[in-house]
C-alpha cells in the first residue's frame, strides 16, 4: 500500500499546492513594479485645503462625503504603489449638521426629495445631528481640509479655537480636530509628517464674494486680511504671500506634492442653473408692465443721455422691456450711475419712491449670473416693500402695492442676488492672479501642477465621457455637482482625483491608476426630509 | 489506508471548480479519475450516471456506489486600468452521488441514481467592483432518477429513466454600481428560491461487440428550472426612501428561468490488455439554451415592479475526455485522465457569476478493494483555466451599456472519496 501511496500522493500534492491559489501572470498587487511611485514617496500623504479637500458636499460635511473626498480616493490608489494609510477627521453622522454646546449651528445636508407632485428638488435631510464641535477628535490626520478656509486662514493661529467659534473668530470644522487652541491648519498638516502632499486653497478667497452676488468688497490693495469680511475678495499679493509660505512649509522636509489651481465660478451650477431670463409673463402682464415703464424708456433715459448724465450706451443698457414668454430679471446694479436725485428734479419731477426704484435699474443680460439661491426669491412678493408703499404712497391700494413689489419684476433684485458682469470681472481678475501664483510656485518647486480650472471647464462645456454616460455640470442630472451647486458629488470628486493623479504621474513619473468614476455615486435621493 | 485518507483530507484544504457554465462534472470517483469518462465503460454503479444502458452489464445482483467531493473554487480578478482586485472566498461545495442497481434477470436491471450535475458557488467580497453583477451565487440541482436497463441483444443494451430535478438558487447582487441609502450602504437584492422541481430524462445505449471494445452513447434532456410567482423571495435592502428609487425595501416575488441544458456523450472504451483500459468520451452540451437570465420582480398583485435583463448568449460547447485505468493487482487499481473543456461563454458575455473559460482538467485516482464486495474509491481533479481578459458588456445603466471586465484567473482542485459495494 505504501508504495502506491507515493505514486498518487506526490503528484497529487504537487498539483494541490499549485491549485491552491490562482496566479496571474502579472499580478497588480503582488508585482512590486506594476504600479510605481516614480520619484515620489506616497508613504505619508497629507492633503491640505478647504471644503473641497474635506469632502464637503450637499451643503454639509458628512461621513460618506468624507469617504469620497478626492484625497481619500487618491490615497486608495496610492496604496497600490507604496501609499500608507489615510486618516480623516470623520464627523459623527451622515446628516452633516454641526452642534456647538448642543445647539445646531450648521444645517443638515441636502438630498434630492420629491414634492407632493413628484417633482424632484433639493431639500434638507431631517434629523438631529450628532457632530458636536467641542468634542475634539484626536489626530494627526492625513486630511486637513477645512470647509470655509481661505488661503490666509491656513496660517492663522486660533482658527481652530473652540472658544472662538461662537463669535465667528474660529472655524467650527477646524475646531473639531485642532490639537490645541492656538494651532494652525499648516501645523496640523505638518504633524502628520508628509512625504507627499496636495494643496488646494484659494477658492474661498473669491467664492464668498461670488456666491454672495458680489455683496462683499474687493480688497485688492488692502494687505491686512484681518480687516476682511467673509464675502470679500482677498488681495492677490496677500494670497501670493501666504500661499508661498504654505508651499515652503510643506516642502521643508523634502516632501513632494501637487498644487491645484482655482476653477472659474462660471463652471459651477450654483451660477449656471438659474437663467437670467427667468421671468415668465403672459402677454397682458407684459403689456401692463411695459406701459408703466414707457415714460422711463422713452423720456427719462434719452433725456439723461442728452444731458450727458449717462452715456447713450448706458441709456440703452437701462431700457426695460417685457414680452410674452421668458423675460430678463430687473435688478438694482450698483455699478450703474445713480440717477435717483436727478430724476426727482425738473424736468422729470418724479416722486422719491419711483426715483428710488429707477435709480440703478436695468434688466439682466445673458452675461449676468444668477446664484442658485436667487431662484427662491424670484417672483415672490417683497412684503416689507408692500408695507413701505402702503405707508408712504397716498391712496395706493394693497393690490397695487403688491403688484409693485414682485421681486425681479416690479421690485428690482438687490445687489446680492445677481453676480453682474462687473462683479464677475473682479472675481476673474483675482482668480487669474492666484492661478499665476500657483502655477509659478509649482514650477519653481518642481511640484505637480493640477489645472482644475481647465478640467472643470471641460465638465461644464459639454461634459466628459465615462463608462456609463457623460459627466457634466448640469444641476442635479449632470452628475458632477452635489445639491449645493458648488461642491462635487462623489463622482465629481473621483473625476478630480483622476485629474490630480494624472498631474502627479506626469510630474513624478509614477504610474498610479485613476479610478472608474462610474463607480461613484451622484446626488443622493431621499424623502426623509422636513 | 489511514495515511491515504489523511492525505486526501489534507488535499481538501485546497481548491476546486467546475466544467463549462454551471455544469459540475463530478459524478463518480472512478469516472472522474479517468478524465470524467465512462459512457462506454462498465465499471461500477456509476454507469447509472454515465450510461444507464450499461447497468444490466454489472456483475452481481446488487451494485451500489456512493461518494462525494470537496469542491473549492478560487477566482481572482484584477483590472489594471483602475487598480481593482478581487478574489472569491473559496466557498466549499460538496456534490454527492448515490447509484444503485439491481439485476432482476440476466436481461433486465433496475436502478436509482441521485447526483448533482449542475451547480455554481461563487462568493466575491461584498461590494467588490463587479457587485452590480454579482456578490454571491449558490446554485444547485439534485437529480433523482429511477432507471431501467435492458439487454436487447447480446452486444446491445439500452437504458434510461425519468429525472426529477430539485433545484435551488440563492443570488445576491447590488442594484447598480452606486445606488446607496443615506448612509452609503449599497442598495442590494437577494434572491432565494429552494425546492424547485422539474422533470427530464436520460437514455443511453451500450454496444459491446467483443471483450476489447465497447461503444456508448448517452443523452440527458434539457430541464428548465422555472421560478414562478410564489416560488421564492427577492429581498431588497438599503434602497433609499424615495419615489425616485427603482423599487422599495422589502420582499417581492420574482420569476426567472434557468435552463439546465441537454447534453450528448458518445464514447469508446478499449482494453488493450488484461490490465489496461482506455476511454475516450466526447461530450456536447447544448448551452445555447441559456440565452438570458431575466428576472422579473413582481408586486403582490402580480404586476411588474422591476425587471432585470441579463443576456448570457451561451454557445454549445464540447469537452474531450481521455482516461486510463491500470489494474495493479487484485487489490489495487490506478486511474488517470485528462480533458479539455470548452467554455460556452462568448466574448463580451463573461459574467463574473460563472467566470469560466476554456480549461484543462487533470484527474487521477485509485480503488482499493477492501474485500471482494467492498471497495474504496478516491479521485482528484485539478482544473486549470487559462488566464483571460474578458468583459461583460450587456449591463445597462441609464440607457448606456457599461462593460465590466478585467483579467480573470481561476484554478480548481476537487478531491473525492467514495465506496463501491456489490453483492
Amino acid at each position: 500500500m505504501k508504495k502506491y501511496f507515493n505514486y498518487i500522493a506526490l503528484p497529487a500534492f504537487a498539483l494541490g499546492l499549485v491549485a491552491c491559489e490562482p496566479e496571474f501572470d502579472n499580478d497588480i498587487t503582488e508585482n512590486q513594479d506594476f504600479y510605481t511611485s516614480g520619484s515620489a514617496d506616497f508613504s505619508s500623504y497629507v492633503s491640505v485645503g478647504n471644503s473641497l479637500t474635506a469632502g464637503f458636499a450637499d451643503g454639509a460635511l458628512y461621513i460618506t462625503g468624507q469617504e469620497n473626498s478626492y484625497p481619500n480616493i487618491m490615497a486608495q490608489q496610492f496604496a497600490l504603489a507604496g501609499g500608507g494609510s489615510f486618516s480623516q477627521p470623520l464627523v459623527s453622522d451622515n446628516l452633516g449638521g454641526l452642534t456647538l454646546g448642543g445647539m445646531q449651528i450648521t444645517e443638515n445636508r441636502f438630498v434630492l426629495a420629491t414634492d407632493a407632485d413628484g417633482n424632484p428638488g433639493p431639500a434638507r435631510l431631517a434629523g438631529t445631528p450628532t457632530t458636536e464641535v467641542s468634542n475634539i477628535v484626536a489626530g494627526p490626520f492625513n486630511n486637513v481640509g477645512v470647509p470655509g478656509a481661505k488661503s490666509f486662514h491656513l496660517v492663522a493661529p486660533g482658527y481652530g479655537n473652540v472658544a472662538g467659534v461662537a463669535t465667528g473668530q474660529a472655524n467650527p470644522y477646524f475646531a473639531r480636530f485642532a490639537s490645541t487652541a492656538n494651532t494652525t491648519v499648516m501645523a496640523e498638516a505638518l504633524a502628520a509628517n508628509p512625504t507627499f502632499f496636495s494643496l488646494w486653497i484659494g477658492n474661498n478667497d473669491i467664492l464668498g464674494f461670488a456666491t454672495s452676488g458680489g455683496a462683499g468688497v474687493d480688497q485688492t490693495g488692502n494687505l491686512d486680511p484681518s480687516t476682511y469680511g467673509s464675502n470679500d475678495i482677498t488681495d492677490p499679493n496677500v494670497f501670493a504671500s501666504v500661499y508661498s509660505q504654505e508651499v515652503a512649509a510643506l516642502t521643508s522636509t523634502g516632501a513632494k506634492g501637487a498644487l491645484v489651481n482655482i476653477p472659474d465660478v462660471t463652471s459651477i451650477p450654483f451660477f449656471t442653473t438659474v437663467p437670467s431670463q427667468a421671468i415668465p409673463l403672459d402677454e397682458e402682464t407684459a403689456a401692463t408692465l411695459n406701459a408703466s415703464f414707457i415714460l422711463y424708456n422713452t423720456q427719462v433715459l434719452p433725456g439723461l443721455a442728452s444731458f450727458g448724465v449717462i452715456t447713450a450706451e448706458e441709456a440703452a443698457a437701462r431700457q426695460i422691456n417685457f414680452s410674452a414668454g421668458a423675460n430678463f430679471i430687473t435688478i438694482q446694479d450698483e455699478d450703474l450711475t445713480d440717477i435717483s436725485a436727478i430724476i426727482q428734479g425738473p424736468p422729470f419731477n418724479l416722486d422719491p419712491i419711483t426715483a428710488a426704484t429707477l435709480s440703478q435699474l436695468r434688466q439682466t443680460t445673458n452675461d449676468d449670473l444668477i446664484p442658485l439661491t436667487t431662484a427662491g426669491v424670484l417672483g415672490t412678493i417683497d412684503e416689507a416693500y408692500v408695507g413701505f408703499l402702503l405707508a408712504n404712497v397716498p391712496n395706493i391700494s394693497p393690490e397695487q402695492a403688491g403688484l409693485s413689489a414682485i421681486r425681479g419684476v416690479s421690485r428690482p433684485l438687490q445687489d446680492q442676488f445677481v453676480l453682474t458682469t462687473q462683479e464677475q470681472a473682479l472675481v476673474t481678475a483675482a482668480q487669474t492672479q492666484y492661478n499665476a501664483t500657483i502655477q509659478a510656485l509649482a514650477s519653481a518647486n518642481g511640484l505637480a501642477f493640477v489645472d482644475a480650472r481647465t478640467a472643470l471647464q471641460n465638465v461644464a462645456n459639454g461634459g466628459v465621457a465615462f463608462s456609463g454616460g457623460i459627466l457634466s455640470s448640469q444641476f442635479v442630472t449632470g452628475g458632477a455637482f452635489s445639491l449645493d451647486g458648488v461642491h462635487p458629488t462623489p463622482r465629481g470628486y473621483a473625476f478630480t482625483a483622476n485629474a490630480v493623479i494624472n498631474a502627479i504621474n506626469s510630474t513624478y513619473g509614477s504610474t498610479i491608476p485613476g479610478v472608474d468614476i462610474g463607480n461613484y455615486a451622484t446626488v443622493t435621493i431621499s424623502n426623509d426630509v422636513n | 489506508m489511514k495515511k491515504v485518507l489523511s492525505v486526501v483530507v489534507l488535499l481538501l484544504v485546497c481548491a476546486v471548480t467546475y466544467a463549462g457554465g454551471y455544469r459540475v462534472s463530478l459524478q463518480g470517483q472512478r469516472g472522474l479519475a479517468m478524465g470524467h469518462t465512462g459512457v462506454a465503460m462498465v465499471n461500477n454503479a456509476e454507469i447509472a450516471f454515465f450510461n444507464p444502458g450499461g447497468l444490466v452489464h454489472l456483475e452481481g445482483k446488487l451494485n451500489i456506489a456512493v461518494g462525494g467531493f470537496g469542491v473549492f473554487s478560487d477566482v481572482k480578478f484584477q483590472n489594471a486600468e483602475f487598480g481593482q482586485t478581487s478574489q472569491t472566498e473559496s466557498p466549499t461545495g460538496t456534490p454527492l452521488y448515490l447509484y444503485a442497481s439491481y439485476n432482476v434477470s440476466e436481461k433486465l436491471a433496475v436502478g436509482l441514481a441521485v447526483y448533482t450535475p449542475y451547480g455554481s458557488t461563487v462568493e466575491y467580497p461584498t461590494d467588490w467592483s463587479g457587485s452590480h453583477l454579482v456578490n454571491s451565487i449558490d446554485l444547485s440541482a439534485v437529480f433523482v432518477q429511477p432507471l431501467v436497463s435492458v439487454k436487447l441483444l447480446e452486444d446491445l443494451s439500452i437504458g434510461g429513466g425519468p429525472i426529477l430535478a430539485i433545484g435551488g438558487v440563492n443570488f445576491n447582487r447590488n442594484l447598480s454600481r452606486n445606488l446607496t441609502d443615506i448612509d452609503g450602504n449599497r442598495s442590494n437584492v437577494e434572491l432565494d428560491s429552494q425546492g424547485l422541481t422539474a422533470f427530464g430524462f436520460s437514455v443511453g445505449a451500450l454496444i459491446t461487440p467483443n471483450d476489447q471494445w465497447s461503444f456508448g452513447v448517452n443523452y440527458r434532456s434539457r430541464i428548465d428550472i422555472d421560478v414562478e410567482q410564489g416560488d421564492g423571495d427577492a429581498v431588497f435592502s438599503n434602497v433609499p426612501n424615495s419615489p425616485l428609487a427603482p423599487i422599495t425595501n422589502g420582499t417581492f416575488d420574482f420569476t426567472a428561468t434557468l435552463p439546465l441544458p441537454a447534453e450528448w456523450t458518445v464514447g469508446v472504451s478499449y482494453k488493450p490488455s488484461d490490465k489496461w483500459t482506455l476511454n475516450f468520451d466526447w461530450n456536447y452540451a447544448e448551452w445555447d439554451a441559456y440565452e438570458a437570465l431575466d428576472i422579473m420582480f413582481l408586486n403582490t398583485d402580480g404586476s411588474l415592479a422591476l425587471e432585470s435583463i441579463n443576456p448570457r448568449n451561451y454557445k454549445n460547447a464540447s469537452s474531450y475526455r481521455l482516461g486510463a485505468q491500470f489494474d495493479v493487482s487484485s487489490k489495487f487499481v490506478l486511474r488517470g485522465g485528462v480533458y479539455f473543456d470548452e467554455s460556452p461563454v462568448q466574448d463580451g458575455f463573461f459574467a463574473p457569476e460563472t467566470p469560466r473559460n476554456d480549461s484543462y482538467g487533470f484527474t487521477g485516482g485509485f480503488t482499493y478493494n477492501v474485500t471482494d464486495k467492498l471497495a474504496i474509491d478516491a479521485s482528484f481533479l485539478y482544473l486549470t483555466f487559462k488566464e483571460i481578459d474578458a468583459s461583460y458588456d450587456s449591463y445597462v445603466e441609464g440607457g448606456e451599456r457599461v462593460p465590466f471586465g478585467g483579467t480573470y484567473k481561476s484554478s480548481a482542485f476537487a478531491p473525492g472519496l467514495g465506496l463501491s459495494y456489490k453483492l
